[in-house]
């Protein structure tokens, strides 16, 4: 195609097998453009100026009056049917050039690289969140402490006495110099007597935290673990509230199937003292008790250390690992993928347990 | 405490076909944990029998060693042998080749047959050795896994036994019997004995129980025995440290006796080695009653016997043989030449039982828990005795366990009984407990009924009255532990059981929530991991050097920090300062692990003391402090600050097609100390900092706009990487997020949000290297006013067409009115206000 077609002339406007020849031809050429490039160049030769509808239609002004008016609206018929079509050819070729772009930009998405590093909480921190979150659920507070702790809140006060046994069930790391009675605490029991010092009656707190004993690291055994311990103060607690507390909870972690087992033993600080399993549905190898924690009614003398006077109030207190709930609860087989920060560990639970 | 069954058996009706397991399951019940099964027959199978030898050459071998063929009878002359298999001969007789020489023709052995299986999984069969063919063996005791000795054969007369040929060894030498080991919480003194925990079996199973101590009849009294004074002029506690002593003598013991095998064997599946014949009686006794108690070699005593406490630079050659230095507060026995015991801990070498002694002197006495607690950890003797003695031992025992001691001797040893004998000491007033007759229902949760409450306590050994509130209930003498209303509400509802406790929700009161710290910990450490970084938890153990690098700003000042009196690793004795010692240790494992692209940060506690460490002593139990000795506590408890770090080592994100990562530096960690700053709405003003830890030239200073310095962010001292064999250019920083938290608003005010158009302009200043672009941006601000909304560097340029020493710092303002479009004058006038304060600050000048 060029810009004028070849022997093309001035034809006359008031010839109308001329001009809608010319139209035709117009619109053939405007339907045979496959291309927008194509179409362009159509479109100069067949309603440019030197295309033989306009040279046509500028012929109308030398023509006589009377004729004026008939070549005027036989031009303008014939122009706007090839100005419709190369409208309508446009907007086709258009859409389609469109769609050819789309299609030579396809990409392969499943080489998409990862730009950013995707972060990890550690499970122990994120478990230690859902505990407490259940808790606080039930009206409960979030009660924390001093990890180096005096020695009278990690042990008399919680009615450890000084020469008894008991007190060497805990391997306690001691802190220099030892007269200064500072210890690494055992257990997060400590915190249980600092809320009852400083809070008013009824209590009913949770302490989530980090505890410390002279165990070398092994495949069960950690110098540093974590703990939850629970602590409700009030009028007429009984085991039975203990109980229902414990299952209630039990059943938040391990579903409604979860129930628990109390066994009596043996903690300074609670009287009577229990063992407390745990009916885990889900353990790898099928249903069965898993040893939990410890729990029991709070010592009377643990009470009158806080000035609680036990005659009008009681209280139980449970405590549980998180380690070994994350252990039995994620099949987690070796403590030391717990402690020794290898990222494939956090990041393999990336923000859940 | 392991529990042989055939023991439990003689005073608890244990069913004859339960095994330790079965034993276990019902003691947890009732609060005794299983530890543990000990079972011959896992290590050991028959046939072994009891055999006789018929004749034994001597052939002597070319290696010099002599061995003996033997011909050993099997089945009883007469009968048939009834075993078949390889190697077993049907005659009855087995050809035997054996190394030992201990034995003669006659003697009657232990032959394991082919087919026996010996501890260590040594398979017996027939085999050819030393020309012969060997079908067995004659068995040591060490081989039988009942001994050490490993000097010669078994020889049965030996140990006083003259069986029937044939007869079923493991069966004569009570290898069928097994232990249930069992936990026994430091409460319960009294479970260390079989007396005890056959009651404790009665109870758990609802059937009955003889009282060992029931079948010993001892002398209402004793007179006219072995001199012996309690003396003690220093009690702790006031409590007499020994408050009963009593003393027996047997004469003409028969030093030759061997232990019988029933009871060699349940020693030793009690954990107890055999010893010799006086000194397993006495541990036997101890085990069965409870009661430690002691032999003396009577002729080895001098004068009487003085129970007192040690003075200084006293000391004693013990049974272990190791000599001791004695505590002004240890308890003592002691007699003419001086001590000869730790009491209720260990006794003295010179006067102990040897080979020879044939006249005994038995002491079975009764000691203050305490005073025995602290020699244990004094004199580290941690002994059967002690532990007993320390959790506390029934006080009416002494003289049944000394009775029985006797008894035995007499019966198994030869001796003869002194009619006389001493008993010295005053009982303790028993404990009467009032129990309010609701109160064990109200504690436990169950409605008791009367007979659950005085049938439980009855059968524990208490004797319950009605009277005062409810009961008055006296505790008995074997349980010290009983001494609160709580104390026997335990009881009652351990013996109705725990199963039967229902259960109930109380209703917590309206709760507040997490506090406002506690959210803001949460939403940091989340924050953090949304940012990319992988959470870990590190030991808080550092050595001395790394609380000193990191722990404290300028180089060669010491950090006061926390020393642990018995660490684990003595090089890490310290509380860390600082949470990036440990962060390094976790990124150098990952390391080694082939992970060197990390972003790894930790929240935690450091442990800064101040002036005040602990309290020089702590107050009483079951009673509230005072406020100033709370006070006092509180005080004493060192500083421990949550603080924050983190470490960015290697690249920012993965390598991939199409995706080049990027090398973490400097400015990430800054950018992660704003993140932390950003989500709790804090300004964190950064500035040039200094810091030992950090590249002297690309470490920011963290502070609060009050000027509070609240952290560090950069680059780690090149030194410091290498020597730590971290990559270079690794970047760390450390907050102390309690400081952030605390900075954190109350209440944001809210900003009107103007709808007119934004002006905006551009603006590069010249000035010198040294000053900071902060500055710079802040001094632009300043001299703004108030049109301007926004104010960003956009570009750093040092290089052709700025003069040396300077550079060209470009910023972008952003001007907005809050009532009207600014006209283009308005925002150049106020850019030239904020250029002038920049001027006149810092010599800058327009490009």
């Amino acid at each position: 195609m060029t810009d004028t077609l070849p022997g093309a002339a001035s034809p006359n406007p008031l010839d109308e097998a001329a001009i809608t020849a010319a139209v035709e031809d117009a619109v053939a050429a405007i339907a045979a453009a496959s291309s927008l490039e194509e179409l362009k160049a159509v479109r100069l030769a067949h309603t440019g100026e030197k295309s033989p509808l306009s040279l046509a239609n500028r012929e109308i002004g030398s023509l006589a009056k009377e004729h004026k008016a008939a070549a005027g609206k036989l031009m303008g018929s014939s122009r706007g049917r090839v100005n419709q079509a190369l409208a309508a050819r446009t907007q086709v070729l258009e859409a389609e050039n469109d769609a050819r772009i789309l299609v030579e930009e396809t990409v392969d998405v499943t080489a998409a690289p990862r730009r950013r590093r995707a972060g990890a909480r550690h499970p122990l921190s994120t478990l230690q969140d859902r505990v407490s979150d259940i808790f606080v659920g039930m009206g409960w507070e979030i009660a924390e402490g001093p990890e180096v702790e005096s020695e009278w809140f990690n042990f008399d006060a919680l009615n450890f006495k000084p020469d008894h046994p008991a007190r060497e069930m805990q391997d306690t790391f001691f802190v220099e110099p030892p007269e200064a009675h500072l210890v690494m605490r055992t257990h997060t029991s400590p915190v249980q007597v600092r809320s009852m010092l400083e809070r008013d009656v009824p209590i009913y707190v949770l302490c989530p935290g980090k505890v410390f004993r002279t165990d070398e690291l092994d495949a069960t055994h950690t110098p540093v673990f974590h703990q939850f311990e629970g602590l409700a103060i009030d009028k007429n607690l009984s085991m039975a509230d203990l109980r229902g507390t414990l299952e209630h909870f039990a059943r938040q972690m391990f579903g409604d199937e979860a129930s628990i087992r109390l066994r009596p033993n043996y903690f300074p600080f609670t009287e009577p003292s229990a063992e407390l399993d745990i009916w885990h549905p889900g353990a790898k190898g099928g249903p069965r008790w898993i040893e939990w924690g410890g729990c029991g009614m709070v010592n009377s003398n643990v009470l009158r250390a806080a000035g609680i006077d036990p005659d009008i109030y009681s209280g139980f207190a449970f405590g549980m690992g998180i380690e070994r709930t994350l252990m039995f609860r994620n099949e987690v087989g070796d403590m030391r993928d717990m402690i020794e920060g290898d990222v494939r560990f956090s990041e393999h639970f990336g923000m859940e347990i | 405490m392991r529990i042989p069954l055939s023991w439990l058996r003689e005073f608890a009706q244990v069913p004859a076909d339960a095994t330790a397991e079965d034993v276990m399951a019902d003691l947890v019940r009732v609060g005794f944990e299983e530890e543990d099964v000990h079972r011959p027959t896992n290590e050991l199978s028959g046939p072994i029998v009891v055999g006789q030898v018929l004749s034994l050459v001597k052939e002597p071998q070319s290696n010099g060693k002599t061995i003996n063929w033997c011909q050993v009878r099997v089945v009883p002359e007469g009968q048939e042998q009834t075993l078949s298999g390889k190697g077993i001969d049907p005659s009855g007789v087995q050809g035997i080749i054996c190394g030992a020489h201990n034995f003669v023709e006659g003697d009657k052995v232990v032959v394991t047959l082919p087919g026996a299986v010996l501890p260590g999984n040594f398979q017996i069969s027939a085999r050819k050795t030393y020309g012969h063919l060997s079908a067995g063996m004659i068995a040591s005791v060490r081989e039988l896994g009942i001994g050490d000795d490993h000097d010669g054969i078994l020889v049965l007369s030996r140990i006083g036994l003259d069986p029937e040929v044939g007869t079923d060894a493991m069966e004569l030498l009570g290898l069928y019997d097994q232990a249930a080991e069992i936990n026994v919480t430091p409460d319960r003194g009294y479970a260390f004995s079989i007396r005890g925990v056959a009651r404790e079996y009665a109870h758990a199973t609802g059937t009955s129980f003889v009282d060992p101590a029931s079948r010993v009849t001892a002398p209402a009294s004793l007179h006219g025995g072995y001199g012996v004074k309690l003396n003690d002029d220093a009690p702790i506690y006031g409590k007499q440290g020994c408050d009963r002593f009593v003393a027996r003598t047997v004469r003409g013991v028969d030093p030759s006796r061997p232990t019988p095998p029933w009871m060699a064997a349940r020693l030793r599946l009690a954990g107890v080695r055999s010893i010799s014949l006086p000194v397993d009686i006495s541990n036997y006794v101890m085990l069965e009653l409870g009661q430690p108690n002691h032999c003396y070699d009577l002729d080895k005593l001098t004068g009487d016997i003085v129970v007192r406490r040690a003075v200084a630079g006293e000391k004693i050659t013990t049974l272990d043989d190791k000599e001791r230095k004695l505590d002004a507060e240890d308890l003592l026995i002691t007699d003419h030449s001086g001590a000869i015991g730790i009491a209720g801990v260990m006794g003295g070498a010179h006067t102990e039982v040897s080979d020879s002694t044939t006249n005994i002197l038995v002491e079975a006495a009764h000691f203050d828990e305490v005073s025995i607690a602290r020699s244990r950890r004094r004199h580290k003797l941690p002994s059967e005795a002690s532990k007993r003695f320390e959790r506390g031992v029934d006080w009416h025992i002494a003289g049944i366990a000394a009775q029985r001691v006797v008894d035995l001797l007499v019966e198994l040893a030869g001796g003869t009984a002194d009619e006389n004998g001493t008993d010295v000491g005053t009982a303790p007033d028993a404990v009467t407990i009032e129990l309010p007759a609701g109160y064990p229902s109200a504690r436990i949760g169950i409605d008791f009924s009367e007979e659950q409450i005085t049938t439980s306590l009855q059968d524990l050994g208490a004797v319950v009255e009605k009277g005062g509130p409810g009961y008055l209930v006296t505790a008995p003498s074997w349980r010290n532990d009983l001494e609160t209303k709580d104390d026997l509400s335990e009881e009652i509802a351990r013996l109705v059981g725990y199963d039967m406790i229902p259960a109930t929700l109380p209703v917590a009161p309206p709760g507040r929530g997490l506090s406002r710290t506690q959210q803001q910990k949460r939403r940091v450490v989340q924050a953090l991991a949304d940012a990319g970084l992988t959470e870990v938890l590190s030991y808080p153990f550092v050595t001395k050097a790394a609380n000193d690098t990191f722990g404290v700003a300028v180089e060669g000042q010491a950090r006061p920090a926390l020393k642990l009196a018995n660490p684990i690793s003595e090089e890490h004795g310290y509380l860390r300062t600082s949470i990036l010692p440990g962060l390094i240790e976790v990124a150098r494992r990952n390391h080694s692990r082939g992970f060197r692209d990390l972003a790894l940060y930790e929240a935690g506690s450091v442990f800064l003391p101040g002036e005040k460490l602990g309290t020089g002593s702590i107050p009483p139990l079951g009673v509230k402090p005072t406020d100033e000795v709370l006070d006092e506590l509180y005080d004493g408890v060192p500083h421990q600050p949550l603080h924050i770090g983190a470490l960015l080592t290697g690249h920012d994100s993965p390598a991939a097609a199409t995706h080049k990562p990027r090398a973490w530096d400097w400015a990430d960690a800054i950018d992660v100390a704003r993140i932390m700053a950003d989500v709790l709405g804090v300004e964190l003003v950064v500035s040039q900092g200094s810091h030992q830890a950090f590249h002297p030239g690309r470490a920011a200073q963290l502070a609060l706009r009050n000027g509070d310095v609240v952290g560090y962010a950069g680059e780690l001292h090149p030194k410091l990487l290498a020597s730590h064999d971290m990559p270079a250019r690794s970047v760390a920083l450390e907050v102390n997020a309690e400081a952030l938290f605390e900075a954190a608003a109350d209440v944001i005010v809210a900003k009107h949000i103007s709808g007119f158009p934004v002006a905006t302009q551009d603006v590069a200043l010249v000035v010198p290297e040294g000053v900071p672009a902060d500055e710079v941006l802040a001094a632009l601000r300043e001299g703004a006013g108030e049109l301007l909304e926004d104010v960003a560097l956009f570009d750093v340029y040092v290089g052709p067409g700025i003069e040396d020493g300077k550079k060209s710092l470009a910023f972008g303002l952003r001007f907005r009115a809050e009532d009207r479009t600014l006209t283009a004058d308005e925002a150049s006038d106020a850019r030239a206000a904020a250029v002038a304060v920049a001027a006149e600050r810092f010599g800058a000048i327009q490009r």
